[in-house]
């Protein structure tokens, strides 16, 4: 399929395809195996310029797209969901401040964040609040010049790696869904420490940690838009990078086939490629019709976000869901295709297959999307009459 | 510090078959890339940039289209190019390329230190470095798997031998050719792309660096092949270590075993 891309798009694929194929493929089986952080990958990344895609050249990035950022995404999904959670959940904990930073706290952080200095992390889960995010129960308390902050963040992507993290914590409880705040806070500021990094089945080289803080004080001004903004801050932010996560369903959805197809093509049984049989030929037409399909709905997102939309609330859910569903069936479907050996680990679409389950449970489960969609879709029908 | 890398640009061998009638490639239709252990020599003239400052220039002999092969090395980060390309230049051995070589660089003039791959993998002869530092008179250092520092115009480095290395100083300027044991090449920045894009090379001709025609292309070229053949392997080797008196009995053991004495 040809998505006239642009001359600069074809040039972010390529890139980010050379540093799928010479920097993740090698190592991806390994990071895996160990739980380790990606160090050197993201070292690559920052310095091909990637990590600057989104951010406005004023602040140091390029000043790219949605669909600019997403085809980096999709490339390194292809070889490794690990890596690119890392590189997506960077975008995830800078869009508060991309969206609703002062030009102070945007020049202050922005420009080490675009060249790789700086990695970010965003924190709104807690223990008791996971799809019902105004369930948190982390405070942040004015005192003078500063707010202290108190309570734990779980499950945080790049915690304990990032420098920057932007969190969401309630400032005044009596206000309801109106009281809550969005804050940057520095790795390192005293009070502000990390909890037990979790044992996952997938994206293992993804960093995943608790976010503790014990009347941890930063400045009054490191708060983020205004007080009691806190929850639109959060989902302005969850509905800008929402359909990148559907990118990364593309992308592992693609690497799954172009694995499963170069083993079958080689695989005998009965005397014959196993491609040969009608049964195997319609599995991956299959795969790669969903596959297709979704990278068609992530471009037409990301290119209506880019045109300027003002509400893609429901594009971008609608982008989620049906990317990371399809790649749960294509990766499941791949280690089908390749039988005994998709299974093990000497192949890595066991490993596609475990990471590719997490795109349905993160930024808003595909139930939590499908609500979203649904709500919306019933909202416009009572305003239609 | 400012740092000439010598790049070719050659047929991507992974892909080239060989004509089973001829013994010859076929290269019709392969891509070309830069020339893999230029690669490693390209990434340390940029990391010697970063850490001293400077300036880092390619330079290539070669038909036109090797421009892209510096168009590469731009999209990684050096900041200037040179396509020494002109019809006399054609058939050239590598005594004449690196006669073209050294004139081009001469006409360069500023430089401290000039790295090339150990060889390129088309013709393998690993010639165009010594060559090239001769002809220019200077020291010359092949197989150099790390820097280990640079300061007031003298370098340390490690040289990669059969069984472990070396440690040589060298004044500079001087030529060295780099393995791939040396670093671990970046891939290209999107900016860097971007400027690749943009770039036109202007080549310089023979009469640009004021070549003297008898001394290039075929003409200036006195490599006959006569005939091509693998080498003899090697005999098998191994290396004893520990206590002289158990290698030595080791090797008497060895040597009953085969029933040499
Ligand atoms: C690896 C990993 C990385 C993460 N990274 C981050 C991060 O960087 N920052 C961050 O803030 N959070 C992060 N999270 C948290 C993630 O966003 C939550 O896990 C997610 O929102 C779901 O919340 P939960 O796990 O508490 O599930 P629950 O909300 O407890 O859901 C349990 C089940 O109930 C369903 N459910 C819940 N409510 C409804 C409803 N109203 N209608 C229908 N079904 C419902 C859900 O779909 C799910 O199937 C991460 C999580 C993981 C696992
Ligand atoms: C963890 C594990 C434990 C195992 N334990 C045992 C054991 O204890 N003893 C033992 O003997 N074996 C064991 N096996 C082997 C197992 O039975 C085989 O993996 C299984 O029969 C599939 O064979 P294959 O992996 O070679 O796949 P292949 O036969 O290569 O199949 C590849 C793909 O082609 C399809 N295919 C093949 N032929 C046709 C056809 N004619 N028409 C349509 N589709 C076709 C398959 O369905 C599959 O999708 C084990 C395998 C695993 C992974």
């Amino acid at each position: 399929m040809d998505y006239i891309l642009t001359e600069e798009q074809l040039m972010i694929r390529d890139l980010a395809r050379q540093i799928a194929v010479e920097k993740i493929v090698p190592v991806r089986a390994e990071l895996d195996e160990h739980n380790k952080f990606p160090t050197d990958v993201m070292k690559a990344i920052a310095q091909a310029d990637l990590l600057g895609l989104y951010i406005p050249e004023q602040y140091g990035g390029l000043g790219k797209g949605s669909l600019d950022f997403y085809i980096a995404i999709e490339e390194l999904s292809k070889a490794c969901l690990g890596v690119s959670t890392t590189y997506a959940a960077n975008a995830l904990g800078t869009y508060p401040l991309l969206l609703f930073g002062t030009d102070e706290q945007k020049k202050k952080y922005l420009p080490d964040i675009a060249s790789g200095k700086k990695y970010v992390a965003f924190g709104l889960t807690e223990a008791n609040a996971g799809s019902d995010a105004s369930g948190i129960q982390t405070t942040a308390r004015l005192e003078g010049n500063e707010y202290v902050l108190n309570g734990t963040k779980q499950w945080i992507t790049n915690g304990g790696e990032a420098d920057v993290y932007t969190v969401i914590a309630i400032t005044d409880k009596s206000k309801g869904p109106r009281g809550a705040s969005a804050f940057v806070v520095d790795k390192g500021t005293p009070g502000f420490t990390f909890g037990k990094k979790e044992n996952k089945m997938g994206i293992r080289a993804s960093s995943t940690t608790e976010l503790i803080f014990n009347n941890c004080r930063i400045p009054k001004d490191n708060i983020i838009a205004k007080q009691g903004m806190g929850f639109i801050v959060a989902m302005k932010t969850l509905d800008s990078s929402r359909a990148g996560v559907g990118s990364q369903g593309v992308g592992v959805a693609q690497g799954a086939i172009d694995e499963a197809i170069k083993f079958a093509r080689g695989r005998v049984q009965f005397g014959q490629p196993v491609t040969s049989f009608q049964a195997i030929q319609h599995m991956l037409a299959d795969m790669q019709t969903q596959t297709e399909a979704a990278r068609a709905l992530v471009y037409s997102v990301a290119r209506m976000i880019d045109s300027g939309a003002k509400d893609f609330s429901r594009a971008s859910a609608m982008a989620k869901l049906f990317a990371t569903d399809v790649a749960m069936k294509v990766t499941t479907d791949a280690v089908q295709v390749m039988g005994g050996s998709g299974y093990m680990k000497e192949y890595p679409v066991e490993k596609m297959m475990r990471d590719a389950k997490i795109l349905q449970i993160y930024e808003g489960t595909n139930q939590i999307q499908r609500t979203v969609i649904g709500l919306d879709m019933i909202k416009e029908a009572s305003k239609a009459k | 510090m400012n740092i000439i890398v010598l790049v070719k640009q050659v047929p991507d061998t992974s892909e080239v078959k060989i004509n089973r009638e001829t013994n010859t490639l076929i290269r019709d239709g392969v891509p070309s890339i830069i020339n893999p252990y230029d690669r490693y020599a390209i990434e340390e003239a940029l990391r010697l940039r970063e850490k001293h400052g400077g300036k880092v220039t390619a330079l290539t002999m070669g038909p036109p289209q090797a421009a892209e092969a510096l168009k590469e090395a731009v999209s990684l980060g050096v900041d200037d190019v040179v396509l020494l390309s002109d019809r006399a230049f054609a058939g050239a051995d590598t005594w004449a390329t690196s006669y073209a070589i050294s004139m081009g660089i001469r006409k360069i003039g500023q430089y401290d230190l000039i790295i090339a791959g150990k060889q390129a993998i088309d013709g393998d002869t690993a010639q165009v470095g010594p060559e090239t530092a001769d002809m220019l008179g200077l020291p010359f250092i092949a197989y150099i798997r790390k820097i280990e520092k640079v300061e007031n115009n003298t370098m340390v480095v490690e040289r990669l031998m059969d069984e472990g290395y070396d440690v040589v100083e060298t004044a500079l300027p001087c030529v060295i050719t780099v393995v791939k044991e040396i670093n671990e090449p970046r891939v290209p920045s999107l900016k860097g792309k971007m400027k690749a894009k943009s770039l036109k090379v202007a080549p310089w001709s023979a009469k640009d660096i004021a070549a003297d025609e008898s001394k290039l292309g075929l003409k200036g070229s006195p490599t006959q092949v006569v005939r091509i053949f693998p080498p003899a392997p090697r005999g098998q080797r191994e290396m004893l270590s520990g206590p002289l008196e158990e290698q030595a009995a080791a090797v008497v053991k060895k040597l009953k075993e085969q029933s040499l004495i």
